[in-house]
């Protein structure tokens, strides 16, 4: 079964605009006490554009999308498993949050236009730092933070779908 | 332990760089000795200006004896160190890269960055580098993580330096510091780049070519600045270096202009007169205005009194004698134990405990400058205007008070003349926008206070037996501060107590074309002995320049301008015995004084229709 036809996408879309907010706010949060230089919007904002202030209103807008759009997914899980509770969100939020770190931290100077690579030093197009494995280059409490920020957002979802 | 002496430089020995939102000294022996990031009061990243074996530092120089000579490429604050060794010449080019607005969108650019250049000019030169940042005025050793062609990261709660070099560095000592020295031939260079960001992912700067052109971006954004500079009189060399030292120590996101760039080098060896001044004081708020617009720096000026009272009124009425760059009042002083101090100055200070005083003078300062913005701006918005009608009715309340006076002293509050003078400047100044139509004010509550501070400046503030104004009420000694009434306008410069009030500072207070702020012995809260004042020198020239003794004041100038380092910089105070620098490094008053004393020299020299040979 590809699509549940009991989809609720409103229900989802709003839980996850807010699993988003607080997702954000987590990590925000954490960058504020300085336990982690990862941010998300910017680093999505930047293979956009180079300037700051844009980079971030754009990465923000993109990751508030993203957020909404993966809340369709996991909704369209709990539709398939026919039960959504808080620990079916905090598994996937797990497995989310370690997707996130193992697979597309490394992989993500491949992917991104401006991040430098993990063999070469900086050049003009591509000056930014990249994340290493499960984002430790950005400080050694980024995997616990980006972890606990996804298993939070889908405990949320998995509560209030 | 070799002696402390040997262990630090002379204060003039340094040379500033920044980036306008912070700044670093660098010795003539290559060494970055004092950094604060990412902004001027945030904690150090080297210290070994307060600290010679535990404050860290970031050296680069010769292994052998060498001799330097150094400048900043002309009209930039791109430094140039030229070390001559027996067997060669190297050239060290200090800076931290700038650029206009356009470059920042462009571009992703580390939050802050110290570019070195390095180049063998001549012969051979082996070449010693040392780069061992020490966190937190020296408390944190941080952690390295090399990442090969990255560059070496010093992660630290939320904040990263990142060091990337041309030259081979090596971990050296403990856990953090690198180290190299490398054989360099005529012709032969490097790049080294020093980066800090925080809170998200850092910029790998680039080296090579890209990092040659950031420098010369550089310079080229310091000359287009310093050719904005309208004046074009006597010492306008003095006078470019002055204003590029002061937009230097601006903090360009507030528009807020620094006192200095360092905290606790002392004002007497040895001694406690060891203070703070990465904060700003609303002190000569006026004459910095005056000083950014008759040179022509009107968005600097419109930035800078944008700060004011934006910082000001967050506590109005009362006025605090310093903010922050981002105007906080609350600036807790603390000393840091841990610290040697400068030739053993102790204590090191942090914060400063001024913030709590009482100095009324302030008001007079911060409504001269709202005049002063006002007569070349044409105008003040009506929020503005009620805020100065409010500092004006919190005049007429508080002037009979007594306070700590313009010098900060720590021994309790006295009835400042000068205090009450400002007090009597800040409600005629009034007076006078509300004649304009600038701003509402209860106009014969005003006149009639005006009329009372006057009578009683001219009654208690004035000794008759030493012919002159004093600095307290009743009192018998003289004071430096006393020689900007003419300029506030509360007095004629040529007005017979004025002229005698000048002689006699000049007679208590002058020595070897310096000014001490007031006489030996006066109680200050300290016994030690501080040098000469920057600051009032450049008032006294001022002086004899409005009273059109020209040839006066150009001797003077030419005598304080000779006590200017090797770059022509200024601290707060001088030796007038030896010409050594005391107190915080470089002091921005101190060539705001300079700046306004060339150009009333200048007006001087016009006015009087003279054309006496002056320098350049």
């Amino acid at each position: 079964m590809l699509l549940a036809p009991a989809l609720d996408v409103g229900t989802a879309l709003l839980w996850g605009v807010f699993a988003t907010g607080v997702l954000t706010l987590l990590m925000a949060a954490s960058q504020g006490l300085g336990w982690s230089r990862m941010s998300l919007p910017f680093m999505i904002g930047s293979m956009f554009t180079s300037h700051r202030s844009r980079a971030m209103v754009l990465g923000f807008t993109f990751h508030f999308a993203f957020g909404m759009a993966f809340a369709l997914l996991y909704a369209l899980v709990f539709e398939d498993w026919r039960r959504a509770t808080w620990w079916l969100g905090g598994l996937l939020g797990t497995f989310h949050g370690l997707f996130m770190l193992i697979v597309v931290m490394p992989a993500l100077p491949d992917l991104h236009p401006r991040m430098a690579g993990k063999h070469h030093g900086p050049t003009p197009t591509r000056q930014l730092e990249p994340p290493g494995f499960m984002g430790l280059n950005y400080g050694r409490n980024t995997p616990a933070i980006t972890l606990v920020a996804h298993i939070l957002y889908g405990v949320l979802l998995g509560t209030f779908y | 332990m070799p002696d402390a002496d040997d262990r630090y430089a002379p204060i003039e020995d340094y040379a500033l760089i920044g980036d306008c939102a912070s700044a670093a000294l660098v010795g003539k022996r290559g060494s970055i000795d004092w950094l604060c990031w990412p902004r001027f009061d945030s904690p150090s990243i080297f210290a070994r200006l307060l600290d010679a074996d535990d404050g860290g530092h970031f050296w680069v120089r010769p292994v052998a004896d060498f001799s330097v000579e150094r400048r900043y490429r002309p009209d930039t604050n791109v430094l140039e160190t030229t070390f001559t060794t027996e067997r060669g010449v190297l050239r060290l080019t200090d800076l931290m890269p700038v650029a206009g607005r356009e470059a920042y969108r462009r571009e992703l650019w580390p939050e802050h960055e110290i570019l070195r250049k390095v180049e063998c000019v001549a012969g051979t030169v082996e070449v010693d580098v040392r780069c061992d940042p020490r966190l937190d005025y020296g408390r944190i050793d941080p952690a390295l993580d090399d990442r090969g062609p990255h560059g070496v990261f010093y992660n630290h709660e939320g904040s990263v330096l990142i060091v990337r070099s041309e030259l081979p560095l090596v971990l050296a000592r403990g856990r953090g510091a690198l180290h190299g020295q490398v054989l360099l031939q005529e012709g032969e260079q490097a790049l080294l780049s020093l980066t800090y960001d925080e809170g998200e992912p850092a910029v790998l700067p680039l080296l090579g070519e890209h990092a040659e052109a950031r420098i010369e971006r550089s310079v080229a954004f310091w000359r287009e600045w310093a050719g904005r500079c309208e004046y074009d009189g006597p010492y306008r060399e003095a006078v470019v270096r002055s204003a590029l030292t002061l937009k230097l120590m601006t903090y360009a996101p507030s528009g807020a202009i620094v006192a200095a760039p360092t905290t606790s080098l002392p004002e007497a060896i040895g001694g406690e007169r060891n203070w703070d001044y990465r904060y700003c004081w609303l002190r000569d708020a006026a004459l910095t205005l005056r000083a950014l617009y008759d040179l022509g720096y009107e968005e600097e000026g419109r930035a800078f009194f944008s700060w004011l009272l934006h910082a000001t009124r967050l506590t109005a009425p009362e006025l605090s004698v310093l903010y922050d760059v981002h105007g906080h009042a609350r600036l807790e002083e603390r000393t840091l134990e841990h610290l040697e101090g400068y030739r053993g100055s102790t204590p090191v200070r942090i914060g400063n405990g001024a913030h709590d005083q009482l100095q009324l003078d302030t008001y007079g300062e911060l409504v001269s400058a709202a005049y002063e913005f006002v007569q070349r701006e044409q105008t003040l918005d009506a929020w503005h205007a009620r805020l100065l009608r409010t500092l004006g009715n919190e005049v007429c309340e508080r002037w009979r008070e007594p306070d700590e006076g313009i010098w900060e002293v720590r021994s309790g509050r006295h009835h400042h003349t000068f205090s009450k003078a400002m007090c009597w400047v800040a409600l005629d100044r009034l007076l006078e926008l509300h004649e304009t139509g600038y701003v509402s004010v209860p106009a014969d509550r005003y006149r009639e206070t005006c009329g009372a501070i006057r009578a009683a400046i001219e009654e208690r503030g004035y000794n008759e037996k030493l012919d002159s104004y004093v600095a307290t009420f009743d009192g018998d000694r003289v004071d430096a501060s006393l020689l900007l009434l003419p300029m506030y306008g509360y007095v004629e410069a040529s007005a017979p107590r004025m002229r005698s009030t000048f002689a006699r500072i000049h007679e208590e207070l002058a020595q070897d074309g310096l000014l001490y702020r007031y006489p030996h012995g006066t109680d200050d809260g300290f016994s030690s002995r501080e040098g000469a004042f920057g600051i009032c020198s450049f008032w006294d020239e001022e002086l004899f320049a409005r009273l059109g003794r020209v040839e006066e004041a150009r001797e003077n100038l030419e005598l304080t301008l000779s006590y200017a380092n090797d770059l022509g910089l200024f601290a707060e105070e001088i030796d007038p015995d030896t010409g050594a620098f005391l107190g915080n490094f470089p002091q921005a008053f101190t060539h705001v004084g300079l700046i306004n004393a060339a150009l009333a020299l200048e007006k001087a020299r016009t006015d009087a229709s003279l054309s006496p040979d002056l320098p350049a």
